[in-house]
Formats: C-alpha cells, structure tokens, sequence
C-alpha cells in the first residue's frame, strides 16, 4: 500500500470517515458456484430511487472508495443507471462481476464511466474446471471474453482464484493466464462460512499441505523467508492495533440496506431503509462495540505468538461466535506459513478434544466479561 | 492585461474531501492526489465559469494572508500540474461546469 493511500486511512480513522463501502446490489446470480457464501433469492432488494439516495449519503458521509459488488452485479436491468449515478458522485469505483454479461458495449460503458478496477474470479485455466466449479456451461469461455475486453478499453482487470479442493493444482495455470491477458492475479485460500452461519461449505477449503506450499510459492508470496518468518510474539504497540479497516474507515451494505461492519462480519448494525447512513455510521452500538476491540482485548490471540503478524479476520471470529476470538482458518494460516501452531490450534488439537465429538465450552468474550457458550464439533 | 483562465473539474475523476485536504484519483490511471487546504478552496470552486484570479481574489485572497500576485502565480502553478495530470480542465473560455459540483463537500 502507498504511503499516500496509508496517510488517508489514518486521516479517515480519526475523523470517523466510512472511507471504503463495499455495497452488493443483489444476491441474484447467474452462475451457482459450489463455495458461494449467499443465497440467491431476491428478499427485497432496495429499489433503484433507494440505492440512489444511498450512494448521495454516503458520498456526503465521506466515502470514497465503492466497491459494487453482488450477487453477479448485472442481473440488475438497473446497474448502468446505479453506476452512472455513482460516477457523478466521483467515487472511486471497483467492481466485483463474474463477467458473463459483459460484452464490447458493456466494457465500453464501463470504461466510459471510469470504473477503476473490475475483479472477475477465475477458478481454473481449465474450462471444465472452472464451469463445473460455477455449474454453468461455458462460463469460462464468457468470463475470459470479458477479461480480455476489458483488458482492451484499458480497465484494471484484478482474476480472482479462490482455492479449494476442486481446484487446488490449477493456480499457476491461472496466474499464467492472467499474465497473458494483462490482468492481476489475485490467489483466496480461504472459503468462509455462508452469511447464515452455515459451515457446510468449508469442507472445501484445501488441507494445511497446499495452504503451505501456497505460503511458500515465492511467485506468489514474494519474500518467503519474511513472510514465513517465526514469529515474536505481540509487543506493546500491537497489543493496543486495530484488529483491520472492518467498521473502522469501511463497512458493507447488503442489498435490502442492512449495514455491517464487513462482507465477512454479519454483525448486523442497523439499515438505511430506517436509519440514515450516517448515523448508523456514527452512532450504531454494534459498530462502536467493533471500534473498540484491540488485540489485548482478545484473550486467546493477545497471548498467542501470531498475535502480532496473524491475519485474523474479526468477522470470521464471530462467525465461530466471538469477536474477541480467534478465528481458526487465520490460525491454520499461521500455522502453514510458520509451522507453528498457534494457542487456539494447540487447544483444538489437544488429545482430550479429539475424544469428543462435541464440546460445550464458556468462553469470556472480554472486557465486558459477556459469557456465552461456543459449540465446537471436533471432527 | 493578461487574459483570464477558466479552471474545472474533470468528469474522470473520483474526489472527496478528508477533513480540510481533497483526495483527487485519475480514473484514466489511478494516480491519487492529496490537495491541502488551499489547493482545496481552489479545487471546490473551479466550476469552469470563475475566472482563476477571481477564485484567488475572492476565495484565497479574502481568508488568507498572501498578495493576490503570489496567490495567482502559486494557483497558476497548481492548476497546471493538476491539468498535466488530466484531473482539472484549463482554458481561456468559460468551459462548462463539472457534471457533479457535489462530488466535494464545500
């Protein structure tokens, strides 16, 4: 990240700026990929004049980063319309599509309206792969077309390779590919739970044999032996960070208004049918709870030697039922990128829990001393 | 007597302001830009049909401690680099005003 785009963030956080949103306009899609973390129905998607309104608060509210996202952003008939009217607001507009709408006329409108980066997943280099992994026939084909008219109106073209069993042997094809089209290759190793809460879908995630060879690819992971350094341990200065950007300078606006703290992190803190964007921003319980959670409030990860260099996700925590826990897909990184196991995994791997097939536990969950019980199912 | 310029906003671009500074992005290249306070005040009123030295005059001139000579050839210097960049429109005519005189909160 520059040194320019560091600076605003730190600006945006201490003037409570929501510098980031990313905003799905639906969660209808046309393709049915076997790791998706949403359903596809349409509950009550917010109205085009609503969306409008929305995009003039959250300009007004500072925003300035806008990632569209969805859902396949398209099936909306009204997306050119919703994007045009982000345009004159002078966002700074991503987008995330799987591309298989968009055409010569489409890239061009897209181009026209100074989309700066469009993010297509590209699961394999292999069109057998990739469609099976969407369960739509010719989806690579239409995918690639996009990403190579795009590449052609000069848009930033980000191909997003999620990794999970289906795929697991096929990133450096992909890379490859993305190399011969122009675009950035971008490598998830993560499949996360669905927004309901549903874990079913993890048991797609690669094994910890992958994961590593993935952390230690230098192609991918740049600098190995720093990024793959053992760890210290937490000092003071992180003890007292921000655990990511998640409701601090960004947050996430589904499609029928409901405002979370990320994509990732549904923690429901309040709808913009009800409630104006920037008061939710400003004001909501839930987001000011996300604000003041720092590393040493988090009793497993503050005393963890990762604690310091983890890429624990806050959502992904709270999605196994604590925000001030650890998340154990972050912990499985750790572990395949240093080969040290962290706290959390040492006491999920201890040989007691192995015995058990479920375990009901109290956890603290921190500084307001909240118990809860946590069910973990020991496979 | 020197002619006056026109300054405005380019349409490709994507602004906002962060407190009393502009963040500016090309949305041709994604160069990012930070304007300070004054570069701001300047930023947030070329609507393509002020004159420059009107903008100093009335907007620099008037709220800060600088002559308008200085203020003019500090503001001449700025919007040349900002249209070297593709972000601010330059001309010797009124040009028609930016699509969005929202897209910085004044």
């Amino acid at each position: 990240m520059s040194g320019l785009i560091v600076e605003m963030a730190a600006k945006a956080l201490k003037l409570n700026i929501p510098l980031s949103v990313q905003l799905d306009l639906t969660y209808r899609c046309n393709e049915r990929c076997v790791h998706c973390y949403l359903d596809h129905e349409d509950h009550g998607e917010m109205t085009t004049a609503e969306i409008k309104d929305l995009l003039d608060q959250m300009a007004d509210a500072g925003v300035f980063y806008l990632t569209v996202s969805g859902g396949e952003i398209m099936m909306r008939r009204d997306f050119f319309e919703i994007l045009e009217h982000a345009r004159l607001r002078t966002f700074c507009i991503k987008l995330k599509t799987n591309g298989v709408l968009i055409r010569k006329k489409e890239a061009h409108r897209l181009r026209e309206l100074g989309v700066v980066s469009v993010q297509i997943s590209i699961y394999s280099h292999r069109p057998e792969v990739h469609d099976a992994i969407t369960k739509m026939p010719g989806s690579f084909r239409q995918s690639i077309e996009a990403v190579r008219l795009l590449r052609k109106h000069r848009i930033h073209v980000d191909m997003a390779n999620v990794l999970m069993i289906h795929n697991l042997h096929d990133y450096d094809g992909v890379k490859a590919l993305a190399a011969e089209l122009g675009a950035q290759f971008i490598i998830d190793p993560t499949i996360t739970p669905m927004m309901d809460g549903d874990r079913s879908i993890l048991s797609l995630n690669v094994d910890e044999d992958i994961l590593r060879e993935v952390f230690h690819n230098e192609a991918l992971a740049g600098n190995v032996e720093e990024f793959c350094a053992v760890p210290q341990g937490p000092g003071q200065e992180e003890l007292n960070s921000l655990p990511c950007s998640a409701g601090h300078t960004a947050c996430y606006v589904s499609p029928y208004g409901d405002v979370y703290p990320c994509v990732q992190f549904p923690l429901p803190c309040g709808n913009v049918r009800r409630t104006k964007f920037v008061d939710i921003w400003r004001h909501s319980p839930q987001l000011k709870e996300v604000r003041s959670i720092r590393l040493r409030d988090m009793p497993a990860c503050s005393q963890c030697i990762h604690g310091g260099t983890c890429t624990r996700c806050p959502g992904l925590a709270f999605l196994e039922g604590n925000m001030r826990g650890p998340s154990s897909q972050d912990c499985e990184k750790s572990y395949a990128r240093t080969g040290i196991p962290s706290e959390n995994l040492k006491r999920r791997k201890s040989p007691s829990q192995h015995l058990q097939l479920v375990q009901i536990q109290a956890l603290a969950s921190g500084a307001d001393n909240n118990r809860f019980l946590e069910i973990s199912i020991a496979k | 007597m020197k002619n006056s310029r026109y300054v405005a906003r380019s349409t490709a671009i994507a602004a906002r302001a962060l407190g009393n500074e502009t963040m500016v992005m090309s949305a041709t290249n994604s160069t990012l830009f930070t304007l300070n306070e004054i570069a701001s005040v300047i930023w947030a009123a070329a609507d393509g049909v002020t004159p420059l030295d009107q903008i100093v005059a009335n907007k620099i001139c008037a709220q800060y401690d600088i002559t308008p000579e200085a203020a003019l050839k500090d503001a001449e210097t700025l919007v040349e680099g900002l249209a070297a960049h593709g972000i601010l429109l330059v001309s010797d005519q009124p040009l028609a005003g930016p699509a969005n005189s929202r897209g910085v909160a004044l």
